[in-house]
């Protein structure tokens, strides 16, 4: 499987530079507010004297005032609340950062999650040079972009922590969230809202690529599927067309136009299969095939009863599709 | 010692007859060996066998169960949290499979917040509040021995459920759509309602019992500025019960509409929002959050006194920090839903409203300290677990903190890092000061000490399982690791720090283990405690370990906040007889100063509400499955209720008789 980044403390993008600038903050505070307070504890078990059950209570402690043990304490609770503030400051200083980022020129991509996989449509004005994959983003290095998210039955939440914090998707409630990503490289998301069986096996890869390989490969995206080289890959098409891999699954340029599943118009040049599951190769492709159930229990996608010379037909015109 | 006559104007002191007119009357009085308190023991026991502990409502019995029931499904629930650490602790592990493994992280969650840590807190307060407050029962103890039965039904049936393969498997925060019709297929989601149901209605009885036996049931004197943290802590949390819970129990009824008569609430395709699910479950469920932990704190200030043989420093403060918590834990929810897409300015309100509620907790932790500071300590296992206490909830009180902001929180949201917060909060905030106070009221409970030893053992396993166990999560959050992902692969090299805390959860169960054994042996062997092992101040202490069911052979009156502690003004009574002995009497007193008021009559035991609850329980899981029971099932709830009411001619008699004169 493909190296991925996917941590906070190593950010991508400018975005999850903020945050994690504000990260770094937060835990210096916290580290020395806790230390302070074991401090304080500490001492406070170091100075006083040891007694056993029978030792006499002070109550005379209830008629007397304390006054340096109130300053004492006066004075912590006005350091934490003054701390608080600060910390508020910075926390809502750091959302308006992230929310100004600039957005001109965005890249808008609509993403819609499914029980367990992730849809891209990839907008533009031009309605022929829209184009759909799945479970992976490439996205040009250094250029925002603009994700509409929605849902198709349960929720789900996108997150990548290298790049940006989580946006929920959530049935009937369109949601936006933006990034950018500022180093070229893979980053790793995953589902982060529990959405049933496969929640553990919905990840979605973010490729930054420098623009002129981004460009490159957008134009790849929407070039019609590769036509088959070998009679292999044609028996495998027409299997393909004819069998129920299409009643859920498109393939641009061919009869196959189900919208159940994804779009495997390019699916050989995409880095793994089923949402992060397995990688992208002709075993992998096979087994998937025969029983994806074997692999991803719960998955909508149904076993496909095939004679192996089938199977590796289906497999071969799949790899084909690049 | 001098008593006053508080009923009845002009009953000798001490008096234990009061033969005037009519036929002799026995009348409650100070001493143990007393004709009182022979009367005493008769009127209150319970007739022995099945049907006496079937009928019994005496609060130490009933909350005795509570605890004990509650402490069962704590040990049930961390076995499943064993199950999953041994399933998470290598990549790509094939021990449990998705289907289980949903069903145990959502049993886990669900049984250890509704059915094992409202309950116990709740259990502990039914059995310790009466005496800290100076009475002989609770106040409507039929309602809380049904509450306890309504409890075990509605959890029992859950883990039937899941014996069954039918537990639920949508998370305990049951998001919609995946527990609505279309997605939460089977039976799974309706159990889970159905426990809701039952477990909020117990919890709702047993507040409502709770707050009304602190508010007009204290001892003559203990007027509220008297009243013991534990007890005003009680009375935060019964509060809040009261205005939360009917949150989720509202919520988890809709979703049963939408399930079972087709309704819309949450289906956005219908003008439903699956929002406002999020809504009404933490209205409930960020409050609920702090009545587990408001008790846990009300254990911290019971323990630190003692241990610290001094009077709490600043007790004004820590009431006023445990009130305002209580208020401000309802302004928190939205601090569960940062990810979703509501409005932005709208978030940084509850971001604000996160970080004012550190503030009353700082108050507490500052006072706790200068108590220790001020004090001379008595260090024994049950401070031990107030200082572990300190050490890990500080922590997850300042990963709180980080939690609580919105662009932070939308990195570490539903990550690892929040299982480390959750536990850090749970465990170190309500479990640590638990177990302490166990050590420090087995005592009172079973008249034996628990072993010291063991004691010191068990606390350094648990505190060193612990930090070993979730500490590493607060990493794994950080490098991307979801929560409730039954596997992950190798490549995310999330695998090292799963098995550390895997490691350290082996430790903790060897802990509890350990508990366990103390508990069985103790118990069993344990040395005499006598009344007041510890010297303690509050009144519990002044009764017999284990209290007589009578609790006390007169009531106490009080005239300081440390009972047992303070010097009497001379003049001062120590008590107060004149309730008759003979049927089960207690005092009714004034909501602020708690001068007596009236005189109240503890209802007898009875077998109805047990039936009652059995009753409704049929009803409500009838009505779950088929609309049909909604209706037939009102039938047996009836029967139940007109039985529970019922006056049987002698009592009436009697109440007549004691109109007159006790």
């Amino acid at each position: 499987m493909i190296e991925a980044l996917h941590n906070v403390q190593a950010p991508g993008g400018v975005q999850a530079q903020a945050v994690y600038h504000l990260w770094l903050l937060l835990l210096a505070v916290c580290t020395i507010v806790f230390v302070a307070v074991m401090a304080a504890l500490a001492l406070a078990l170091r100075r006083a004297r040891r007694a056993g059950a029978e030792t006499r209570p002070r109550v005379e402690l209830l008629e007397r005032r304390e006054p340096a043990v109130v300053r004492a304490v006066v004075i912590g609770v006005a350091v934490s609340a003054a701390l608080l503030l600060g910390l508020l400051g910075a926390s809502v200083y750091t959302s308006r950062t992230l929310a100004g980022m600039p957005l001109t020129d965005a890249l808008h991509i609509e993403l819609t999650a499914h029980q367990w996989w992730w849809e891209a449509r990839y907008d533009d004005p031009a309605p022929s040079r829209i184009f759909l994959t799945a479970n992976e983003l490439h996205v040009p290095v250094g250029r925002p972009v603009l994700l509409t998210l929605r849902a198709s039955d349960v929720i789900h939440s996108f997150w990548v922590p290298s790049l940006t914090g989580k946006k929920d998707l959530i049935p009937g409630r369109e949601a936006m969230v933006t990034f950018r990503a500022d180093h070229a490289g893979v980053y790793r998301g995953q589902c982060a809202e529990f959405c049933g069986y496969q929640h553990a096996k919905m990840a979605l890869f973010v490729f930054a690529d420098e623009p002129e390989a981004w460009q490159h490969w957008a134009e790849g995206q929407l070039a019609p599927a590769a036509a088959p080289r070998t009679a292999l890959e044609a028996r495998g098409r027409e299997l393909f067309e004819t069998g129920t891999c299409a009643m859920c699954h498109a393939v641009a340029g061919t009869l196959a136009g189900g919208r159940h599943a994804p779009d495997l118009t390019h699916v050989a040049s995409r880095a793994t299969l089923a949402a992060g599951a397995m990688p992208n190769d002709v075993a992998a492709r096979t087994a998937w095939i025969l029983d994806p159930q074997a692999i991803k229990p719960g998955v909508n996608m149904p076993a496909t009863r095939l004679a192996p010379e089938d199977a590796a037909a289906i497999t071969a015109f799949l790899g084909s599709l690049q | 010692m001098s008593s006053v006559g508080a009923a009845l104007p002009g009953s000798a002191d001490d008096a234990s007859t009061a033969g005037r007119a009519g036929p002799r009357r026995i009348l409650d009085g100070a001493g143990r060996d007393s004709a009182a308190a022979h009367a005493l023991q008769r009127t209150w026991s319970d007739k022995p066998g099945v049907l006496g502990f079937l009928r019994t409502n005496d609060h130490k019995r009933i909350g005795r169960r509570f605890v004990v029931t509650a402490f069962l499904f704590f040990l049930l629930a961390g076995a499943l949290a064993a199950v999953m650490r041994a399933q998470l602790a290598l990549p790509d592990s094939h021990l449990v499979g998705p289907d289980l493994y949903d069903q145990l992280f959502t049993m886990h969650g669900t049984t250890m917040m509704f059915v094992f840590a409202v309950p116990v807190m709740q259990g502990l307060s039914v059995y310790f509040v009466p005496l800290m407050v100076g009475t002989r029962n609770t106040a409507f103890p039929r309602m809380t021995q049904c509450a306890y039965w309504v409890y075990v039904v509605g959890a029992l049936t859950f883990w039937i459920a899941f014996a069954l393969n039918t537990g639920a498997d949508a998370g305990w925060f049951a998001y919609v759509p995946l527990t609505g019709p279309q997605y939460g297929v089977g039976h799974r989601a309706d159990l889970w309602n159905n426990l809701v149901n039952f477990t909020e209605a117990m919890g709702l009885m047993v507040a409502v019992d709770i707050a009304t036996v602190i508010l007009k049931m204290r001892a003559p004197g203990m007027s509220l500025r008297r009243m013991p943290l534990f007890v005003w802590a009680s009375l935060v949390a019964s509060v809040m019960i009261i205005f939360a819970m009917p949150s989720v129990m509202l919520a988890a009824n809709l979703v049963s509409f939408d399930r079972t008569f087709g309704t819309h609430f949450f289906n956005p395709a219908e003008g439903g929002d699956a929002l406002l699910w999020q809504h009404l479950f933490w209205f409930f469920g960020h409050p609920e959050v702090y009545f587990i932990f408001i008790p846990a704190l009300g254990f911290v200030s019971t323990i630190i006194p003692v241990f610290a043989r001094r009077p709490m420093f600043g007790h004004d403060a820590v009431v006023m920090s445990l009130i305002a918590t209580g208020f401000l834990a309802f302004g928190l929810w939205v601090h569960h839903m940062f990810a979703t897409n509501l409005p932005e300015l709208g978030k940084s309100f509850f971001t604000a409203m996160s970080y004012m509620i550190a503030i009353p907790t700082a108050v507490q932790i500052f006072c706790w300290i200068a108590t220790l500071w001020t004090g001379r300590l008595n260090l024994r296992v049950p401070l031990l677990f107030v200082l572990g206490f300190f050490f890990i909830f500080v922590i997850g009180g300042l990963s709180g903190i980080m939690v609580g902001s919105v662009p932070l929180d939308l990195q570490v949201h539903d990550t690892y890092f929040v299982v480390a917060h959750l536990h850090y909060v749970l465990i170190g905030g309500a479990v640590f000061p638990l177990f302490g106070i166990l050590h420090y009221w087995f005592p009172k409970l079973t008249g034996r000490m628990l072993d010291e030893r063991l004691g010191r053992w068990q606390f350094w396993l648990f505190f060193v399982g612990f930090n070993v166990a979730f500490f590493p999560m607060h990493i794994l959050g950080l490098q991307g690791m979801p929560r409730r992902m039954y596997t992950y692969g190798a490549e995310t090299g999330w695998g090292p720090m799963n098995l550390v805390a895997t490691i350290g959860a082996a430790v903790i169960a060897v802990s509890v283990l350990l508990f366990l054994v103390n508990v069985v042996r103790s118990w069993l062997h344990g040395e005499r405690a006598g009344d007041d092992p510890w010297g303690a101040d509050t009144l519990e202490w002044s009764t017999r370990s284990p209290p007589p069911p009578y609790n006390f052979a007169a009531l106490p009156v009080v005239t300081s906040r440390q009972p047992l502690w303070a010097p009497r003004p001379p003049d001062a009574p120590t008590h107060v007889s004149g309730l008759s002995a003979e049927d089960r009497e207690g005092l009714v007193t004034t909501v602020l100063d708690a001068l007596p008021d009236v005189r109240y009559s503890y209802p007898e035991p009875t077998v109805w509400p047990f039936v009652a609850a059995w009753a409704v329980y049929a009803w409500l899981f009838w009505s779950g499955l088929s609309s049909a029971g909604m209706f037939w099932g009102l039938i047996p709830p009836a029967i139940a209720f007109i039985g529970w009411y019922w006056p049987s001619e002698k009592e009436t008699t009697r109440q007549i008789l004691l109109d007159k004169r006790p």
